[in-house]
C-alpha cells in the first residue's frame, strides 16, 4: 500500500520536473576567440550571471576557436539541425550570412520602443559593419580597433620622448629607425616596428587606407577600391618601412607571435588589436604606453571583431530570450567588465560612464584608446564572398611584402578579380 | 558446396563492403555530382554548370600553384623521412644500451596531436625569439624568417613533416627487422660480406614489403596531411606554402563554395589514384613476398 503511494508520488513529481523543463527555454550560441588570454573563462563567467537573473533561460556557450572556425561551427551546426539560436561571429561576415539567409535583422525582433531605442545605444563607427541597406544585421559586443602598443623603455634609450608617440607616417619611419637596436656584428637586436602581416593583412592595410583618406569597399559590400592611388600609396609606404627605412624585418610578420615579439622586446612598436590590451598589460616587464595609430592625411583604423547575430531558425520565444542575452552581454554594467577583462571596447557610450570602467580609465589611460580612436574609425573589408575577396587583397599584401610584385600591379590584379567575384551582387 | 562457400565469402565481406560503400564510394560519387554544379546561394536549388568549374580551375593560378607545391612537398618529405626512419630503425635494432628510451624518444613527435606539435614548433620558427635563429645566431649566421619569406616557408612546413612521421614509419622497419631470418646474416657472415654488402643485398631486398607499405603511406600523407598548416602559415605567404587540401578547406569552409572544392577534391582523387597504381606497378616487381 505504501509501496503503490511512494510510486505515485514519485511519478507525480516527475511530471512536475518535466514540465517545469519545458518551461525552460534553451539557447546554444557559439563564439570566437581571436587574441591571446583566458578569455573564455570571462564569457562563461557573464553567462552564468545572466543564468542566475533569468532562471527560465538556459545557455550553452560553446566556445567555437577563432572568427573563421566559429562561423563553420555555427553554421554546419544549423545545416544539420542542430540548435543554435544566436552566436558571436565576426562582424564582416555579414553581407554573406545575409546571402546564405541564414540571420535575421534585430529589427525584426524587437517589440518595444525601448528595444528600438537599445539598438541606438551603440557607438556608430561600431554599427557600420553591422548595418546594411538601414537595417540592424549585428550588435557589437568584442569589438576593437588597432591601437599602437610601444615601449616607453625603448624611446627613453632612444633618445625619444616616452611621451610622444609617431604622430604621423613620417614620424613613425624616422622614429623607427632611431629605435632600431643592433649588436656589433650588425645585426639587428630590436625592430624599430613590427605590423603583422599573416592572419589579417587586409585589416592592417584598411588602417594604412583610412589613414591615406581612402576606404577599401562601399557599404552594400559590392565594390571594392583596391587599386585607387590612395590604396598604392599606402602599401608603398607599408612596404618601404621595411624594404626602404628598414625599420620593419623584410617578409611576413606573424600575427600569432607578435605579442611574444614585442614582450620579449625585440621590437619596440607594434600594430594590433586593443583586444590585446590586458594581456600586454599583465605580461609587460617593461613600461609601455598605447597610442592611436599614426595618420597620414587623418587619422585612421578599422573597427574589428565579433558581432552578435540572430539566426532565422528559431522559435518566436527563443528570439525573444536570444535578445534578452544579447541586451544583457552588451549591457553597460557587462560591457565594462567585459572591456576591463580583455582590452575590447565598450560598445556603448553609456558603458565609458559606469563607474567601474571610469576608475579603470583613470587609472590606466590606456583602455580609452581605442574609444577615443573611434571618430576616425571605418568599417573592416566586409563584402559579397567576402573569404574569397579577402584572400585577393591578403595575397597582393604579401606578395608585395615579399617583393615578389610592385604595389600598382599586386592591387590592381586583386581589384579586377575582386570585381569580377562582386559583379553578380 | 561450392557456391555455399561463395555465398558465405559475399557475407562475410558484406559488413566492410556497406561501409566502404557509405563512406568512400557514395562520397566519391556525389563529389563528382557536385563538382558540376554552381554552389547553391540561400534557398536557390543549384544550377547545372557542366565543366564550368573545371574551366575555372584550369584558369586558377592559387590551384597550379598549390599542386606543384603539393609535389614538391612529396617529394622532399617523402625519400627523407623514409631514410631517416630506415637509419633510425637499424640503430635501434642493434645492441645498444638504452635501447627502449631511444625507440620512444624517436616514436615521441608520432605521438604528439599535429596542432598542438605545430603551436610549439610555430614559436620554434618566430624569427626573433624563435629556437631556430638563436641556433643560427650562436654560430653566426643571420636569422631567417622562417614562415613569412616564400622561399623558406615550404621547406619549413616539410622540415616539421619529416620530424613528425619519420618515428611512426620507423616503427614498421623496426618490426620487419625484427621478423627477418637469423640465419640468413649468419649465412652472411660466414660467407664474409661486409656490412655493407649486406645491408645492400640481404635487408634491403627483404625490406621491401614493408618499404612499399611505407612508401604508399607517405604519399598519401604528403597530400592528406596539412592540419600544421592551419597553425604555421595558413597557406602564405601570398600561397607559398598552400597545399591542395588546404585548399579545398578554404573555398569548401572559407568561401563556402562547395562546388569548387567538390572539383579540387576530384582532381586531387584522381592524382591519388594514379599514384598509387603507378607505385604498385614500379615496385611490385621488385618485392619478393615470403
Amino acid at each position: 500500500m505504501l509501496n503503490r503511494r511512494n510510486t505515485r508520488l514519485a511519478l507525480g513529481l516527475t511530471t512536475l520536473l518535466a514540465s517545469a523543463a519545458q518551461a525552460q527555454t534553451a539557447l546554444t550560441l557559439y563564439y570566437p576567440v581571436s587574441v591571446g588570454g583566458p578569455l573564455t573563462q570571462v564569457v562563461d563567467g557573464m553567462i552564468a550571471d545572466f543564468e542566475r537573473q533569468n532562471p527560465e533561460i538556459d545557455v550553452n556557450a560553446i566556445y567555437a576557436g577563432n572568427y573563421n572556425d566559429a562561423r563553420v561551427k555555427a553554421l554546419a551546426a544549423l545545416q544539420s539541425g542542430q540548435p543554435a539560436q544566436l552566436s558571436v561571429m565576426f562582424s564582416i561576415d555579414v553581407h554573406e550570412l545575409r546571402d546564405l539567409d541564414a540571420i535575421v535583422p534585430f529589427d525584426e525582433v524587437v517589440e518595444t520602443a525601448a528595444e528600438r531605442q537599445w539598438l541606438q545605444s551603440f557607438y556608430p563607427a561600431l554599427m557600420e559593419n553591422g548595418a546594411v541597406d538601414g537595417t540592424t544585421w549585428g550588435i557589437p559586443f568584442q569589438r576593437s580597433t588597432i591601437v599602437m602598443y610601444y615601449n616607453k623603455e625603448a624611446f627613453r634609450e632612444a633618445g625619444l620622448d616616452p611621451e610622444q608617440p609617431p604622430k604621423s607616417w613620417d614620424e613613425l619611419a624616422e622614429m623607427g629607425q632611431k629605435l632600431v637596436k643592433k649588436d656589433a656584428d650588425g645585426q639587428v637586436e630590436r625592430w624599430g616596428a613590427m605590423i603583422p602581416s599573416t592572419g589579417y593583412p587586409y585589416w592592417m592595410f584598411g588602417a594604412l587606407a583610412k589613414q591615406n583618406g581612402a576606404v577599401l569597399m562601399n557599404s552594400a559590400g559590392n565594390e571594392t577600391y583596391f587599386n585607387q592611388p590612395e590604396m598604392v600609396e599606402a602599401l608603398s609606404y607599408w612596404r618601404d618601412l621595411s624594404r626602404k627605412y628598414h625599420v620593419m624585418p623584410e617578409g611576413t610578420i606573424e600575427w600569432g607571435t607578435l605579442r611574444q615579439n614585442f614582450l620579449e622586446q625585440k621590437t619596440a612598436i607594434m600594430w594590433h588589436s586593443t583586444g590585446n590590451l590586458t594581456a600586454v598589460k599583465n605580461n609587460a616587464k617593461f613600461d609601455f604606453g598605447v597610442a592611436m595609430l599614426p595618420a597620414h592625411k587623418n587619422f585612421g583604423s578599422p573597427t574589428g571583431g565579433g558581432n552578435f547575430y540572430l539566426f532565422k531558425k528559431a522559435s518566436p520565444e527563443e528570439r525573444k530570450a536570444a535578445l534578452q542575452l544579447v541586451q544583457f552581454m552588451t549591457s553597460p554594467e557587462q560591457a565594462a567588465k567585459w572591456s576591463i577583462a580583455t582590452g575590447y571596447m565598450g560598445v556603448s557610450p553609456a558603458a565609458y560612464d559606469t563607474a567601474a570602467l571610469k576608475q579603470y580609465v583613470q587609472s590606466f589611460p590606456p583602455a580609452a584608446v581605442a574609444r577615443d580612436q573611434l571618430k576616425y574609425a571605418t568599417a573592416e573589408l566586409a563584402t559579397h564572398q567576402s573569404g574569397r575577396v579577402r584572400k585577393l587583397l591578403d595575397d597582393a599584401i604579401q606578395a608585395v611584402l615579399n617583393g615578389q610584385a610592385e604595389p600598382q600591379a599586386a592591387l590592381d590584379t586583386a581589384q579586377k578579380q575582386a570585381q569580377r567575384i562582386l559583379s553578380r551582387y | 558446396m561450392n557456391r555455399l562457400n561463395q555465398l558465405y565469402a559475399w557475407l562475410m565481406l558484406l559488413p566492410a563492403l556497406l561501409m566502404l560503400l557509405a563512406f568512400t564510394y557514395l562520397p566519391t560519387v556525389t563529389t563528382l555530382w557536385h563538382s558540376v554544379f554552381y554552389p547553391a546561394r540561400g534557398s536557390q536549388p543549384a544550377q547545372f554548370a557542366g565543366l564550368d568549374n573545371y574551366r575555372m580551375l584550369i584558369d586558377d593560378p592559387v590551384f597550379w600553384q598549390a599542386l606543384s607545391n603539393n609535389l614538391w612537398y612529396a617529394l622532399g618529405t617523402v625519400p627523407l623521412s623514409i631514410a631517416l626512419a630506415l637509419a633510425m630503425a637499424l640503430w635501434v635494432n642493434g645492441r645498444i644500451g638504452g635501447r627502449t628510451a631511444l625507440r620512444l624518444a624517436y616514436f615521441t613527435p608520432t605521438m604528439l596531436p599535429m596542432i598542438a606539435v605545430a603551436n610549439i614548433w610555430l614559436f620554434f620558427y618566430t624569427p626573433e625569439i624563435g629556437l631556430f635563429n638563436r641556433l643560427l645566431e650562436c654560430v653566426g649566421l643571420p636569422g631567417i624568417n622562417w614562415l613569412g619569406d616564400p622561399d623558406w616557408a615550404l621547406p619549413s612546413l616539410m622540415l616539421m613533416t619529416v620530424w613528425k612521421e619519420a618515428g611512426f614509419f620507423m616503427i614498421f622497419y623496426l618490426a620487419a627487422l625484427q621478423a627477418l631470418s637469423r640465419d640468413l646474416y649468419q649465412a652472411a657472415a660466414l660467407e664474409g660480406a661486409s656490412a655493407l654488402y649486406t645491408f645492400r643485398r640481404l635487408t634491403l631486398p627483404l625490406l621491401m614489403p614493408t618499404t612499399l607499405f611505407v612508401l604508399v603511406n607517405a604519399v598519401l600523407n604528403a597530400f592528406k596531411l596539412v592540419d600544421h598548416l592551419f597553425i604555421l602559415t595558413k597557406g602564405g605567404p601570398n600561397n607559398a606554402s598552400n597545399l591542395l587540401l588546404y585548399y579545398i578547406y578554404e573555398n569548401a569552409f572559407s568561401f563556402f563554395d562547395s562546388s569548387y572544392a567538390a572539383t579540387l577534391t576530384v582532381i586531387l582523387l584522381a592524382l591519388l589514384v594514379t599514384l598509387a597504381l603507378l607505385q604498385f606497378r614500379l615496385i611490385e616487381r621488385r618485392i619478393h613476398y615470403r
